[in-house]
């Protein structure tokens, strides 16, 4: 029976029940007695001195409770926002962080910089009475890009940051890079930029905090990947409350793509709203102040070179990358244009040779942080545009240049840190020449030419690392946090499962995975298996999900815990049965003397544990086993991504003709659910490489902050995806794991820029990919 | 306050409301409806598409007021007499046609809408009716396999 259920099997998942019916439950769908609702007063400014708050009108408003600024904030000792992961420049001097208040005092420093909250007995009343409020403005002078942040002399956005630079980072050995371009055969040059992205979760944050005066404790749901990270920052940083005394729960939440990893000001200002009022308060974000609010993703500008010797192989990669980190320093965005970044410039290839130099800076925009994929994609961007470059410049098929400098033996040490452990980049891209049927290309492309139209085929060959990554190592480069993930396995006296585990699912589908591992080792029917998730109070600890961790590194501390509740339920049924625990086998629903009829039927054995009337002397009643797991590397998911588009000349549309991708995510769980993550992540790379792009004025006013002016991709943008996977287990966790939440959106950009580049014939061009953009390349 | 009385998936029922109150909030707030979710501000992301005399429409941009003596059906009322998940919703589950779930039931009022008016769409004429619906976690592949399957079915 539960081998269907087992890892591999294409099961439909058990937590779609609830959402198909609408009796999910997202944080804005709770309520409770007494509940009022925050509204935030916002700066309307990029920029500016506040020099004063009149809150008279708004708390003589009906219905209003409460209107708190920054100062009072500040007073009561709630701390400044933290950055989680030192970054130390090349001199060895620490990265320069700007203090940042969840309610602004005297200076704001992006349009959407909260200078005050209105808590009123309805939304309604909030907002009216938000508008009463009457800061005064002292403008300054505007950062809205890099350049403009580097500019002589440059507006200053924080005392602490001296030109706007937060660090000058380096990595790789730069003398022997330069080296190897100098005695190269050719030397590819380009310039490049990576758009900026708003990542556009379809439930917008949320937030409702509770105080219980009789318990001094706080209680706040909210749209959380990591609760308990939650926890620890509000707990430890904001001085909110100790963590025994403040219970976060992250209920059903409605995407995630890394912008709901962070602790944000309107969870901070709830939470000590909600005790400072005495009333339990909520606030939920509308889509503007999503995207005005929400960290935002990418924005890097690059130069790059590359080096090839007469055999075109790559002798040297030197890059120098500026990156646009905001207005302030989000929790784990000195990460993401470094380690996350600059560690995976050697793609698939063998590159003996590589420096990267990373230069971020302070801007008044929204803050940029980890949006599917962080650093990854904007590595393999940078990569696979270079490849397909260089092969045009070498005269070779951007294929056979990419063949040619393969990683062909593991495990295989980088010159940037990663060492990789696995993978076979000839078979991803094989499978995916195949399944794209390239052969055919030349016959499609006549039959588009013939009806006026070009078309182009791209390729591209990513590999990013995921699971994120070993406690030491990361430490090791400045991560204030352990990247383990927790498991605690409980069977019940009757037998059924309940897995309380760290990661947190947001559409991940966790509920039927995670329970498929417990299936396949228990061999147990789904529906006597639970999974627990997202609650401080009921799951012991975990570090949640982001980069693509939860199968390899959450289902391993699961498979840790399981293996010794195997071993408990061995040494039961060995003592119960009178035989050797080296017979003990678990299969069909029971615990059997292998070659006998002798038999614990499973809940028998449940019920043992929790009686203890006969249990070994030596061995503590109950069956209930916990495990945390620790990465021993990054994992490295890999493959080949192959784009076909047809260009209209006149308009400058691109069409995504064939989409076709060949992964390698390792061991498999859920095919099912595998190629629906790799579909999503496609789809939100084809929209940042074409349609997506969060744009600034001049006055650091964002012009695409709704939906109709920010073009997410639509049903109609997209064509049927084609998938397949190619398993390389991976050597570093018990289960051969990879993970694949985030390879669609790595992969897909540069394989449909370069598509669009092959159609049009001129690589002048950067991404969203427009119409405007096609058509003005095609015709200057 | 004025009172609006309509029935919502078969029951009468009526509530308290302003004048500006949007039918998703009385939907949600006044009824406890929490399957219709809002997405967003412009009447762009689907996510509270409910029929209202046999009609798609967003909850977000009717006011309840002007549903008065309207028959309501929303995601709650989707599923099968026994509580079984009804055609689309089941196709979905069996297509992988969701993730997140929050832009899902949405999807499904919408796809009850289009599979009422064409029931058997091409993939073309699919994507473009969903053109007002947007979801971030699938890139639609699974749920226009969702509703293919669920015309298939006779949804």
């Amino acid at each position: 029976m539960p081998k269907d259920t087992g890892i591999g099997a294409p099961v439909t998942r058990t937590e779609d029940v609830r959402f198909a019916t609408g009796k999910g439950r997202y944080t804005d769908d709770f309520t409770c007695m007494g509940l009022h609702y925050a509204y935030f007063v916002r700066s309307p400014h990029a920029h500016a001195k506040v020099t004063g708050i009149d809150k008279s009108a708004a708390e003589a408003a009906p219905g209003v409770v409460a209107v708190y600024d920054g100062h009072q904030l500040t007073g009561d000792g709630v701390g400044n926002l933290i950055c989680g992961w030192g970054i130390t420049s090349k001199d060895g001097t620490p990265m320069n962080m700007g203090a940042w208040s969840a309610l602004a005092t005297n200076t704001v420093r992006y349009v959407g910089d909260a200078v005050a909250v209105v808590i009123a007995e309805s939304l309604e009343a909030a907002k009216d009475a938000a508008e009463l409020v009457d800061v005064t403005y002292e403008e300054l002078p505007v950062v809205v890009t890099v350049a403009d942040a580097t500019a002589a002399g440059a507006p200053q956005i924080h005392p602490e940051a001296a030109g706007n630079q937060i660090y000058d980072w380096e990595i790789g050995d730069e003398a022997a890079t330069d080296a190897a371009l100098a005695s190269a055969a050719k030397v590819v040059e380009m310039e490049i930029t990576n758009n900026r992205l708003v990542p556009n979760p379809m439930e917008p944050r949320a937030a409702m905090a509770q105080y219980d005066a009789g318990q001094d404790h706080l209680t706040l749901h909210t749209t959380s990947q990591n609760p308990h990270v939650a926890r620890l920052v509000l707990s430890a940083f904001y001085q909110i409350a100790p963590e025994h005394k403040l219970r976060v729960i992250a209920p059903d939440v409605g995407g995630g793509f890394g912008s709901k990893i962070y602790i944000y000001p309107e969870e901070i200002v709830c939470l000590w709203a909600a005790r400072k009022a005495g009333v339990p308060v909520k606030w939920t974000a509308d889509r503007t102040e999503a995207f005005i609010t929400d960290a935002h993703g990418r924005d890097h500008v690059s130069t790059a070179k590359m080096g090839f010797d007469a055999n075109n192989k790559i002798v040297g990669f030197k890059v120098d990358t500026q990156a646009n980190l905001g207005a302030y320093m989000s929790l784990f965005s000195s990460s993401v244009p470094t380690y996350l970044y600059a560690t995976l410039l050697s793609g698939q290839y063998n590159i003996e040779n590589i420096h990267c130099n990373v230069k971020t800076y302070y801007t008044n925009t929204v803050p940029v942080d980890a949006y599917r994929g962080a650093g990854r994609p904007e590595a393999c961007y940078l990569i696979e545009r270079m490849m397909e470059k260089s092969a045009k410049e070498l005269g070779v098929s951007p294929a056979e240049l990419r063949r040619t400098n393969f990683i062909q033996e593991f495990p295989h040490q980088t010159p940037v840190i990663m060492a990789y452990d696995i993978g076979d980049f000839n078979a991803t891209l094989d499978a995916a020449e195949a399944a794209a049927d390239v052969a055919g290309f030349a016959a499609r492309k006549a039959a588009s030419e013939a009806a006026g139209k070009k078309r182009g085929i791209g390729y591209s060959c990513y590999i990013e690392a995921c699971g994120i990554a070993p406690s030491k190592a990361v430490g090791s480069l400045g991560a204030g946090v352990g990247l383990w993930e927790s498991a605690e396995v409980r069977v019940n006296p009757v037998g059924s499962v309940e897995v309380l585990t760290g990661s947190h699912s947001h559409g991940q589908g966790h509920e039927t995975t995670f329970a498929q591992l417990v299936s396949d080792r228990l061999d147990l029917p789904m529906d006597s298996i639970k999974i627990v998730h997202g609650d401080t109070d009921t799951v012991q600890f975990g570090m949640g999900t982001y980069g693509s961790r939860s199968g390899a590194v959450g289902m391993s501390a699961i498979h840790k815990a399981l293996d010794k509740v195997e071993n408990k339920v061995k040494k039961i049924a060995a003592h119960v049965l009178e035989a050797a625990e080296s017979d003990i086998v678990i299969e069909g629903g029971a615990v059997k003397v292998q070659g006998t009829d002798k038999q614990m039927l499973w809940h028998e054995v449940g019920l043992a544990a929790y009686t203890a009337h006969n249990l070994p002397d030596d061995m503590e009643p109950g069956l209930k086993e916990g495990a945390f797991y620790d990465p021993t590397n990054f994992t490295f998911p890999a493959g080949t991504y192959i784009c076909e588009v047809e260009v209209d000349p006149d308009t400058g549309v691109t069409t995504v003709e064939n989409f076709t991708a060949a992964d390698d995510f390792g061991q498999v769980i859920n095919p099912l659910i595998v190629g629906g993550q790799v579909h999503g992540g496609i789809a939100q790379g084809v929209g940042q490489a074409m349609l997506e792009h969060a744009v600034y004025d001049a006055d650091g006013q964002l012009q695409a902050a709704t939906y109709m002016d920010y073009t997410m991709p639509r049903a109609d943008d997209l064509p049927m995806f084609k998938v397949s996977t190619h398993e390389t287990f991976c050597p570093g966790n018990p289960l051969g794991i990879k993970g694949c939440g985030e390879a669609g959106a790595i992969g897909s950009p540069p394989a449909l820029v370069n598509a669009v580049i092959d159609a049009i014939g001129t690589d002048d061009i950067q991404m969203p990919v427009t119409p405007q953009a096609v058509w003005k390349a095609i015709h200057g | 306050m004025a009172t609006v009385s309509m029935t919502v998936n078969g029951k009468a029922v009526s509530g308290e409301i302003e004048g500006r109150t949007l039918l998703v909030q009385f939907l949600r707030e006044t009824l406890g409806l929490t399957g219709t979710h809002v997405g967003c501000d412009t009447s762009q992301c689907g996510a509270c598409v409910v029929h209202v005399d046999g009609e798609a429409v967003k909850a977000c941009s009717a006011l309840a007021a002007s549903c008065e003596g309207a028959a309501v059906t929303t995601i709650e009322g989707m599923a099968n007499a026994d509580g079984s998940l009804g055609t689309i919703q089941k196709a979905f589950q069996d297509n992988h046609g969701l993730q997140c779930g929050f832009c899902t039931p949405g999807m499904v009022m919408s796809a009850a809408d289009l599979l009422k008016n064409n029931p058997n769409p091409s993939e073309t004429e699919i994507r473009e009716y969903l053109e007002g619906n947007l979801c971030r976690c699938t890139g639609y592949h699974n749920i226009v396999k969702s509703i293919q399957a669920a015309a298939e079915a006779g949804a």
